[in-house]
């Protein structure tokens, strides 16, 4: 299995370890490339009302990953823009949509991984990013009266010694929203600010996430205002212990 | 009448300079968010009826010019008066012409937002005649001279001291009483002095049956009944979009409606029309005032499923964070920014920009409205044919530049790191706005870096 390694701008900018992590759960089930000249998914221009100046982005994305068997990001922000948008905005893309995934996509629905050899002794609350949530049904709304699997809680679950938090609020917005994070700097902060309480409130030690940018935007107020909480990506946490004892890594991947 | 904000974003930077009032304003509206939930989840097949509820309104949508003249036909056999208004300025003529011609002086309204799109208030009062609106909600705001802030909890932005200063100042409450069954006795009082004056009422329709010809009204005080049984002229103005087929549908509807709005199983009084009593006039005026342009917008005709739950703006991060005020339109919140552009697409352009895209408002809608990709459409078009914050297009230009040139891309992340290493005074300023509230992440070595040192070794 060839899976193509997409790394979002701002996780290759700012959070190399993400990527670290989502390069190490990967490369048990193939052989993993991350094309270096990748660049970004274009939905920065396409939410800001500016979807045409995000199409040679999309172009370059193509051309990096079309021949992959799976294309997997530590996103589910970008990987549905693509899904979403990409084949309107670029027609080529359209047959390599269904290859495109979010990582815990990967894990739940294609190797549907039940044994992740992680281990992560603390308390975690999972903050369900909007775009995974109802842009790619990875769990339960509660708007809606369905029985949707969490994908990220069957998965985060396997990881030994983890407690999981549940907010009073499951699944609300953290006010990010790529431009809408400063083009609306009041309420985006203080919607960060209700998020982050809430979690602290419920006795968390670690917000995680499969989206990067909503802990980027949290991560931002928790810094500024010394807050007593960490944010940590879903693939870190995943692979929590991969990283520390390689020959364990190369045993499963012998199992599997 | 209260101060209305050119942009969505100055009127929800005036809001949050109160963060206690944003407190109280969002557990306000969460609370109500909540009980929909719960009621909501008492019914299993709520899924499967918000299906069945948004074909019906796409069935009567596609089919609206024949159920139009079905209903009109059957209305005027039961003796109804019809009328046809295309826009606003003629709504509030065809209501004028009616009262002028039974000499009104006092009019009793019920809560219908169509009315407040029309500005009917002001254009009667201009005329000399006096519009009492009759849901509490309703006239505290008018009491306040301020429009509505949600369309089924008009006055939730006030609170009850606000409100008991309102009395106090208009109908002679005692000062500094703020208990609420105090205050709604003596609204009640007031108010029914009013409906026993009207020489005319005037009301919402929330469901028109074509098969029939009769409406329905739903409210929770009973207003629409004490106003239009009393009064000896009914005028009851609907958008053209309320209706819907067959009496059959009206129970779906009726079902999601209070369920979405408050979490209630059914609305307190949902009273249905059909005829005028004897010795009185029944009057319905059918506005278009846009409706058939959205309905021609193929991406935004599926905005008129609307049925005015309010269910959208109680879950909206942002409308419980900013308040209704914000909103540069009669309908606020979600709704109101895919009904709005429609309208005027300049002066509401920043609207569609009032949402993060979370996606609540289209999970939570009972008629299952895709409002957050109907707001992504908006933002196109908006940025497209409008001036619209001219810098964030030329931005974004440079960016997708950058974004499709991997080495232009790498040259400008390696140069955003050696900015974002420098001094503080720099990078933290009035011009980043990120950095108000916020720190930035640091940079260290780029993941691209460490592949290109590490990846492969890794890769065993």
């Amino acid at each position: 299995m060839k899976i193509g390694l997409f790394i979002p701008c701002y996780v290759n900018q700012f959070y190399p370890e993400v990527g670290k992590a989502t390069l190490q759960l990967l490369q048990k089930y193939g052989e993993v490339g991350y094309p270096s000249g990748q660049t970004c998914c274009g939905q920065p221009m396409a939410n800001a009302g500016c979807e045409n100046e995000g199409v040679d982005a999309l172009k370059v994305f193509y051309q990096q990953f079309k021949d992959f068997d799976y294309i997997v990001a530590p996103s589910a922000s970008c990987i549905l823009h693509i899904r979403e948008h990409g084949g309107k905005l670029y027609k080529e893309m359209k047959p390599i949509l269904h290859k495109v995934l979010d990582l815990t996509e990967f894990l739940f629905d294609v190797v549907k991984e039940d044994q992740l050899q992680a281990s992560f002794p603390h308390k975690v609350a999972i903050h369900k990013s909007c775009h995974g949530l109802r842009g790619m049904r990875l769990g339960q709304c509660s708007e809606r009266v369905t029985c949707d699997v969490s994908k990220q809680d069957e998965l985060i679950k396997q990881v030994e010694g983890i407690t999981l938090i549940q907010p009073q609020r499951a699944d609300e917005c953290c006010g990010f929203g790529g431009t809408f994070s400063v083009s609306q700097p009041d309420v985006s902060v203080r919607m960060g600010n209700d998020r982050i309480n809430d979690y602290i409130q419920s006795g968390a030690e670690y917000i995680t996430s499969g989206d990067m940018s909503c802990l980027m935007h949290l991560d931002g107020i928790i810094q500024r205002k010394k807050l007593n909480i960490k944010v940590i990506h879903l693939a870190e946490i995943l692979a929590a212990q991969l990283s520390e004892t390689p020959k364990q890594t190369e045993e499963h991947v012998n199992a599997v | 009448m209260s101060t209305q904000y050119k942009t969505h974003q100055e009127g929800a930077k005036q809001f949050n300079k109160n963060p206690d009032r944003v407190t109280w304003h969002d557990k306000a509206l969460w609370f109500v968010r909540e009980k929909r939930d719960k009621s909501a989840h008492s019914i299993p097949e709520w899924e499967e009826l918000r299906e069945i509820a948004s074909q019906i309104k796409a069935h009567s949508l596609s089919n609206l010019n024949g159920y139009l003249m079905q209903f009109e036909e059957k209305a005027k056999a039961n003796g109804v008066h019809v009328h046809w208004a295309k826009d606003a300025q003629e709504h509030n003529e065809i209501v004028h012409s009616i009262l002028s011609k039974h000499e009104v002086k006092n009019v009793v309204k019920s809560k219908s937002m169509l009315t407040e799109e029309c500005g009917l208030n002001p254009y009667l009062n201009d005329k000399g005649i006096e519009v009492v609106d009759t849901d509490l909600g309703e006239r505290i705001v008018q009491l306040a001279n301020e429009h509505p802030s949600h369309i089924v909890l008009p006055a939730i932005h006030k609170k009850k001291e606000e409100v008991g200063e309102l009395f106090h100042k208009h109908l002679n409450t005692e000062k500094g009483a703020s208990d609420p069954t105090y205050l709604t006795g003596a609204a009640r009082e007031h108010l029914r002095e009013k409906f026993l004056n009207a020489d005319a009422a005037i009301t919402g329709i929330n469901f028109a049956i074509a098969e029939t010809g009769g409406f329905v009204v739903c409210t929770n005080e009973g207003n629409v009944d004490m106003g239009a049984n009393l009064a000896p002229v009914h005028i009851a103005c609907m958008g053209i979009e309320k209706l819907i087929p067959k009496v059959e549908h009206l129970g779906v509807f009726l079902r999601l409606l209070a369920r979405s709005a408050t979490g209630q199983a059914i609305t307190t009084y949902s009273s249905h029309f059909h005829k005028p009593a004897d010795g009185k006039e029944l009057h319905i005026v059918l506005v278009d005032n846009g409706r058939t342009e959205q309905l021609g917008r193929e991406d935004f005709r599926k905005s008129l499923n609307c049925i005015r739950c309010g269910a959208c703006m109680n879950t909206c991060p942002i409308y419980r964070r900013s308040g209704g005020h914000s909103y540069t339109y009669t309908i606020p919140g979600p709704i109101g920014a895919i009904l709005s552009p429609g309208k005027d697409l300049k002066k509401h352009s920043s609207l569609p920009f009032a949402s993060t895209l979370c996606g609540s408002c289209s999970d939570v809608c009972p008629v299952k409205i895709d409002i957050h990709t109907q707001l992504y459409k908006w933002r196109q078009l908006v940025m497209k044919e409008t001036n619209y914050d001219k810098s964030k297009q030329i931005g974004m230009k440079f960016a997708g530049k950058a974004m499709g040139s991997p080495t232009l891309f790498n040259l400008i992340g390696k140069m955003g790191n050696i900015f974002l290493k420098g001094p503080r005074a720099l990078i933290y300023n009035g011009l980043n706005a990120w950095g108000i509230d916020r720190e930035l992440p640091v940079p260290t070595e780029t993941f691209d870096d460490w592949y290109k040192q590490n990846g492969k070794k890794n890769e065993q």
